[in-house]
């Protein structure tokens, strides 16, 4: 929490403005006690009426003052809350996409997306809060205390006991019950999880039989939250009362001293009134106090849940490389090995390939052998462990990211549209795209009758996730996006696994016929959709085990001859 | 008709707390009494304050007693009042876990078509944070606004037993604050609606940006999408400050009309003192009334909040018992079918999932036992459809599917599906163990049998290896198994319960080709004997199907043998050629 601070720097005048202003109120707030008091030892004692209104008017007055002191600081902390939150949120956005896949991978998306959202939301009702709030309730408190020191100091050693007392149990509570609180949200965290289970799962359930099962666990869940929040509300049941009783016996005790001073003669009686009132006062400033610190708590959890966020560098940086490459060559790797963050055994082993401009390249291999790691190296989204990757023979890692990504069309596994017009989500690949760029895209793509049974064409509307369009007609949205780029590479990771037999083929047979040539990666599990591939790479494990074409391999591969014949195996018969 | 809706809520929520009316009671009772014994306080300190005049004439005999009294009082209160608490936190904590639970058994009840049809966000929120909101709302609200009223009324009885005249000043003025603060959360309603807008648009972009990060990395896009964002972080910051300064003026303002309220008592209640005579009120009595009328204006703004937390509440209670009072699915029927022998027969199925939308129309096929039967066509041809219908996950809206001769809607739900063994394309594994998810069929399974299951399902070899083998805990379905991996789990869980028919939903179309033919083999000694419907896009694992039904718009539009099926030069020819 403490480094994002530093975003306050822009508000430093709301910061004191606003908690100064509140101290203000506070202040005149104090005074009302006192005024009353000679209202009754001077105006009722003398009975002077001028006096009293006098006195009443000033009370009146003091409200207003107040009134405004709190207007203006409500207003600056408002700002400067907001101001804060905002300039946080957006350096917050702005790192997230500095943050290279790695760091993606290992945060995981949903994680990131509630740092952006509802911790930033608590973060801001916490500085809103505390800006307002923190200096006014212990300048009261403790104001209250001096105030009636200043009253009588031999009556007052009552608040100098009881404010202690108080705050030990307001205090002590809170921090008794933070944590059981935890414990609360991770039991709900468990009743919500099995209710999602039994949403998501509904089908397997049922298959197995399994409804009367679920029940009971679901009961036996909630059973288990019932009696933390039982425990917990017992002891926080505690708070009032016992502040309350506090303050009452207190007050009886002042009372009774007020009632020997002033029988000796060193207090009148609306000096004992006065007493009373800022003992009632420090009741109510110390339960906001409380309430405000568990405001806080939470804040400050976020606020460092926000933090580690910023904590993370991207591991990524643009670093000269005196090794070149072959500049004949598209795409080259030597000696490639990567070993992800974590993991104990190299995902990609001794990768060494390369590949002529307007080839089209072929990977085949089993889950996980790495194919889908292999070709996310090309743009350099993940950073090889050793070994060099070139493109054109330069480095990748000495190329600006940008200048690098530009030159690669990418569709990726999942087909991810965005929210926008079917327009919008092509100019993803090239913001300058006309139209007939576009359509020419979505034709090589096959998605020309997808797009003319949309209502208005290109401006038809894609929902958030592509939610209104079948998987199929996403992927293929999702090459045509790539190939609006026109670009050198064009990456397809297992981009077709949507697609009927009949449209890979045609999809492949198009993309072949592309005038620009560009150099094609085309990851697949399925040989029938590689075979014609120039070249084909063949993983097992994170490791080349064959390259060459679809006939020197199946004679000199036995992988390539196991996946192949898998698929294929009763094709001679 | 809304009052109506209202209406029959209120009354189904009295239902739910019907079970602790006697603690509602009780927590009522003692309410009472702690806010009339607290108001009783005031009173005897300014009694006692009236007793301290000036020096040497204080009268210690009685005021001793009396600030004993306000010690023992406070104390009594304190007590009652942490019960009234323990006994409101437990009405409403168990109403809580009543209604969750009630709602969730219901869930178990609902049909399919309940559940696919809505979001299972919505349904969530439902179950989780509506059935919160419901009890804090409605049970905290009620205590709130009952205590409110007994304050206010309690306050009213003593000061009027006071001073009726200082009683009409704060009677007059306090409404004051009440009209203040209600004219200013009309107006940051509207401000507060702003603020959400623009919250859900950034929100959306965030899920959208930073929920696809790698396909915005890839294309570059991350300039833009900052623009974008800015954008409606600027318009949120905006729409937040003036909603938060806005609502922030109610408290000052109250606070404001209080301060004046206090200094109307204080000019009064001085007169009234130096007047003297009949209604003449005494110095303490004064400095009771300035307590009271601090604490006169608190309930009012309470039950102002309380007023628009039970119309949330009761809006939660809506949806919570809307979900409650869904229609169940069918009845079943009392026959129990046993162990079948996989006679599966299809006779003029109608079915559509919307009346708008046709589907099948008019099916009708007949599937001998230990058959095997593949699905083919383009995707969203209907195979899964098939599938719900044949696991009754959905009934069918005319014609009859029936299991060796006995119709599936004639016997219980639990012993036809137990007769099905399941692999769903979309794998599905619940929190807990590994050993605990395979098995999941057939849970009085020894370790003895899942290793046989596992090791006939390729399973095993990976289970190994995981950090704690089969006692590895699965969380969030898996997330850090591969795919495969959690298929393979999936047929290892058939395999140990080695029902009479199968159903495989492209079981195998995230296991790479060579674990895939290595699972064959263990695949064809499940299917010999058994029927068994497969689903797949890969032409190579139903080549020798019994029978291939060919599906095209929810239609069978072609049946028989590959070579059958080729011959016929039909759909399926052109479907099988386009892999070459």
């Amino acid at each position: 929490m403490g480094k994002l601070l530093r975003y306050m720097k822009r508000y430093t005048k709301e910061c004191i403005i606003s908690p100064l202003f509140k101290m203000l109120e506070a202040c005149f707030e104090l005074f009302v006690p006192l005024v009353v008091a000679n209202i009754i030892d001077v105006g009722i004692a003398n009975g002077d009426k001028g006096y009293v209104i006098k006195m009443c008017l000033l009370m009146a007055l003091l409200g207003l003052i107040g009134l405004s002191c709190t207007l203006v600081a409500q207003y600056f902390a408002a700002k400067a809350a907001v101001g804060f939150t905002k300039d946080v949120r957006s350096s917050l956005f702005k790192h997230i996409n500095s943050l290279s896949y790695t760091e993606a991978d290992t945060l995981g998306t949903s994680t990131l997306i509630t740092r952006m959202t509802s911790d930033m939301n608590q973060v801001q009702t916490g500085v809103n809060l505390t800006l307002r709030l923190l200096m006014r309730s212990p300048f009261i408190v403790f104001g209250a205390m001096i105030m009636a020191f200043t009253v009588d100091v031999k009556s007052s050693w009552i608040f100098a006991v009881a404010i202690p007392l108080l705050s030990l149990v307001v205090f002590g509570i809170m921090c008794g019950t933070i944590p059981l609180y935890k414990k609360v949200q991770n039991r709900l965290d468990k009743v919500t999880g099995t209710a999602r289970e039994n949403l998501t799962g509904v089908r397997v359930i049922r298959a197995f039989g399994k409804e009367e099962y679920e029940k009971r666990k679901f009961h036996s869940s909630t059973e288990e939250l019932n009696k933390i929040q039982l425990f917990v509300g017992k002891i926080s049941a505690i708070m009032n009362p016992a502040t309350y009783a506090i303050v009452n016996i207190s007050i009886a005790i002042l009372i009774w001293c007020g009632a020997l001073r002033v029988d000796g003669g060193n207090l009148t009686q609306g000096e004992v009134i006065a007493l009373y009132n800022y003992m009632s006062q420090i009741l109510v400033e110390l339960i906001k106090l409380a309430s405000l610190i568990i405001t806080m708590t939470k804040s400050v959890a976020c606020g460092n849940r926000v933090q580690a966020i910023f904590d993370i560098k991207s591991s990524q940086e643009v670093i000269t490389c005196e090794n070149t490459g072959n500049s004949q060559y598209k795409v080259e790797f030597r000696n490639v090995n990567l070993r992800y963050k974590g993991a104990s055994e190299n995902s990609l082993d001794n990768i060494s390939f390369s590949v002529m401009p307007g080839e089209t390249v072929g990977i085949i291999g089993g889950t996980g052998s790495g194919k889908t790691t292999l070709v996310n190296m090309i743009g350099r989204f993940y950073d090889a462990t050793e070994g060099e990757v070139f493109i054109d023979g330069k480095n990748v890692n000495s190329y600006e990211l940008d200048t690098l990504r530009e030159k690669l069309g990418i569709v990726p596994q999942t087909a991810v549209l965005f929210k926008g017009t079917i327009r919008d989500n092509m100019k993803w690949g090239n913001e300058n795209a006309t139209d007939d760029e576009i359509l020419e895209a979505i034709r090589i793509a096959q998605a020309s009758d997808v797009l003319a049974s949309k209502e208005n064409g290109l401006d038809h509307i894609i929902e958030q996730g592509g939610k209104n369009l079948s998987g199929g007609q996403r992927q293929r949205f999702t090459i045509a996006r790539a190939l609006v780029r026109k670009p050198e590479i064009l990456i397809l990771d297992d981009s077709s696994s949507a697609l009927d037999y009949q449209t890979d083929a045609n999809l492949r047979k198009s993309i072949k016929n592309i005038d620009y040539k560009p150099t094609v990666f085309i990851v697949s599990q399925r040989t029938a959709s590689i075979q014609h591939a120039d070249k084909i790479i063949v993983l097992d494990d994170g490791e080349i085990v064959g390259i060459g074409t679809h006939n020197e391999l199946l004679e000199g591969c036995l992988v390539y001859n196991e996946i192949y014949s898998s698929q294929f195996k009763r094709e001679g018969e | 008709m809304k009052k109506k809706l209202q209406m029959s809520t209120i009354k189904k929520v009295l239902g739910a707390i019907k079970k602790y009316r006697l603690l509602l009671l009780l927590s009522i009772i003692l309410a009472t009494i702690t806010v009339a014994l607290s108001l009783y306080i005031p009173i005897i300190i300014g009694n006692a304050i009236d007793l301290i005049i000036d020096k040497g004439n204080v009268d210690f005999d009685s005021i001793l007693p009396k600030l004993l009294n306000v010690g023992i009082i406070a104390i009594i209160i304190a007590l009652l009042q942490w019960i009234m608490n323990n006994i409101n936190n437990k009405i409403t904590f168990n109403v809580t876990r009543d209604i969750r639970n009630q709602a969730f058994d219901k869930l178990e009840k609902l049909p399919l078509k309940y559940i696919d049809g809505n979001s299972h966000g919505a349904i969530l929120s439902k179950l989780i944070a509506d059935v919160d909101e419901l009890a804090n709302g409605l049970l905290m609200g009620f205590t709130q606004f009952f205590t409110g009223v007994v304050a206010i009324i309690g306050t009213l009885i003593f000061m009027l037993t006071i001073s009726p005249k200082i009683t009409i000043v704060v009677v007059v003025f306090t409404p004051l604050s009440l009209l203040i603060a209600s004219f200013i959360s009309k107006r940051t309603f509207s401000l507060f609606k702003v603020q959400s807008e623009n919250r859900a648009e950034q929100t959306s972009i965030i899920e959208e940006c930073v929920g696809n990060i790698k396909v915005v990395k890839a294309f570059s896009h991350e300039d833009e999408a900052q623009v974008e964002f800015d954008e409606a972080n600027e318009k949120l910051a905006k729409a937040s400050v003036k909603a938060i300064f806005f609502s922030s003026l109610v408290n000052p303002t109250t606070r404001f009309v209080n301060a004046l309220v206090y200094a109307g008592v204080a000019l009064v209640g001085a007169f009234i003192a130096i007047d003297g005579g009949a209604g003449a009120i005494s110095v303490g009595a004064l400095s009771t009334f300035l307590s009271y009328a601090t604490q006169y204006a608190k309930p009012f703004n309470e039950i102002s909040g309380v007023v628009t937390e039970l119309q949330n509440a009761l809006a939660c209670a809506t949806r919570v018992f809307e979900l409650i009072d869904e229609k169940e699915e069918v009845a079943d029927a009392s026959y129990e079918l046993g162990e079948a022998k996989g006679e599966v027969s299809l006779q003029n199925v109608d079915f559509s999932y919307t009346p708008e939308k046709e589907l099948i129309k008019d099916l009708s096929i007949d599937i001998k036992a230990g058959m095997r039967v593949a699905i083919v066509g383009p995707t969203g041809c209907g195979k899964t459809t098939l599938i719900n219908l044949l696991m009754r996950f959905y009934d069918v809206n005319d014609g009859v599917i029936s299991v060796d001769g006995n119709d599936i809607r004639e016997v219980t739900r639990h012993s036809l599906r137990k007769n099905y063994g399941m692999v769903l394309q979309e794998t599905w594994l619940q929190d807990g163990t590994v050993r605990d998810n395979i098995k999941m069929g057939k849970p009085d399974a020894t370790d003895e049998d899942v290793i046989m299951a596992c090791k006939a399902s390729h399973a095993h070899s990976f289970i190994k290896r995981l950090p704690q083998g089969y006692d590895t805990i699965i969380s969030e379905n898996g997330a850090s198994l591969s795919a495969g991996q959690r298929q393979l789990l999936c047929i290892a869980r058939i395999m140990l319960c080695l029902p009479p028919m199968l159903i495989l939903d492209e079981a195998t179309s995230s296991i790479d080709t060579r674990t895939e033919l290595k699972i064959q083999d263990a695949f064809a000694t499940l299917m010999k004997g058994r029927t068994s419907f497969i689903v797949a896009h890969r032409l190579s694992t139903i080549r020798d199907a019994d029978l291939i039904l060919v599906m095209r718009d929810g239609n069978v539009i072609e049946k028989g043998n590959h070579t059958e099926l080729l011959e016929k030069k039909g759909f399926y020819y052109t479907l099988y050629n386009s892999q070459f």
